[in-house]
């Protein structure tokens, strides 16, 4: 279960990604942030913010067009 | 012996490609334009870009110096932009260049345009520029251009700095990414 869960489903590019930095932060070091997003361009776009920032992207799903990522807060 | 040292060396070397720790790039953004669908592109790359931990300047001039007033009013025009297609009952319409002169049709597309970006998601252009100035995105008002369209600091949001060319200069040279938009 994540330490955190944001919820960003219905918004569309770049708002999914920052809610998603604003809600890591809240997340202390270890822990995990999960996102849940309906545009599908955030596939590709957190798989890129996590690499950019240090974060890992620990898993994504997608079930139902609810794309699902699970992220632990591993950077600074 | 030495298959090993290379072992290690190759592993300290995966190590050091993928997962170390991000190095610290940066960017710059002219805005030069400031019609609501012009507004996007520079609003949306540097709060990511901030928000993927990257120091931000943003250097306004010309039509994207009203983009810093306290109150924005901001609308496309279909004039000219023959490109501009809208997604209306079942297809995508776009108008005549001819039509786009009509008194109203400027407003119209504007109002259609905020409609589908509530309707889709899209942030407004004011949350952007808050968030903007939320993530301490460095923020500039051309001098120049404050003088020729008669704009004071008094008219602006609070947070950008005035400067000129050679202040966006010094900036671009120690900037990875210098984008004019």
């Amino acid at each position: 279960m994540a330490d955190h869960t944001l919820d960003a489903k219905g918004l569309n590019c770049p708002l999914p990604i920052l809610k998603a930095r604003k809600a890591l932060k809240e997340v202390p070091p270890g822990g995990t942030l999960e996102i849940l997003a309906t545009d599908p361009g955030s596939v590709a776009d957190f798989e890129a913010f996590c690499r950019q920032t240090g974060n890992e992207l620990v898993e994504h799903s997608v079930n139902d067009k609810i794309y699902r990522f699970l992220i632990r807060h591993t950077a600074a | 012996m030495s298959s090993k040292a290379e072992a290690v060396s190759t592993s300290m070397h995966g190590a050091a490609a993928p997962a170390a720790a991000p190095q610290t790039k940066s960017m710059s953004i002219i805005v030069t334009k400031g019609s609501l669908d012009w507004a996007y592109p520079p609003f949306i790359l540097a709060t990511t870009a901030a928000a993927m931990g990257l120091p931000v300047t943003m250097f306004f001039t010309f039509y994207g110096l009203p983009l810093l007033l306290k109150k924005l009013d901001l609308k496309v025009t279909a004039a000219g932009n023959t490109a501009m297609k809208m997604p209306m009952m079942g297809m995508h319409m776009g108008l005549p260049n001819l039509v786009t002169a009509i008194p109203g049709v400027d407003a119209a597309c504007s109002v259609m345009m905020k409609n589908l970006i509530k309707k889709k998601g899209v942030a407004s252009i004011e949350d952007l520029r808050d968030m903007a100035i939320e993530a301490e995105v460095r923020m500039i008002a051309c001098q120049m251009t404050m003088d020729l369209f008669e704009y004071s600091l008094d008219d602006m949001i609070e947070g950008p700095e005035l400067g000129g060319a050679a202040t966006y200069i010094e900036c671009a040279t120690q900037s990875d990414i210098n984008l004019f938009i």
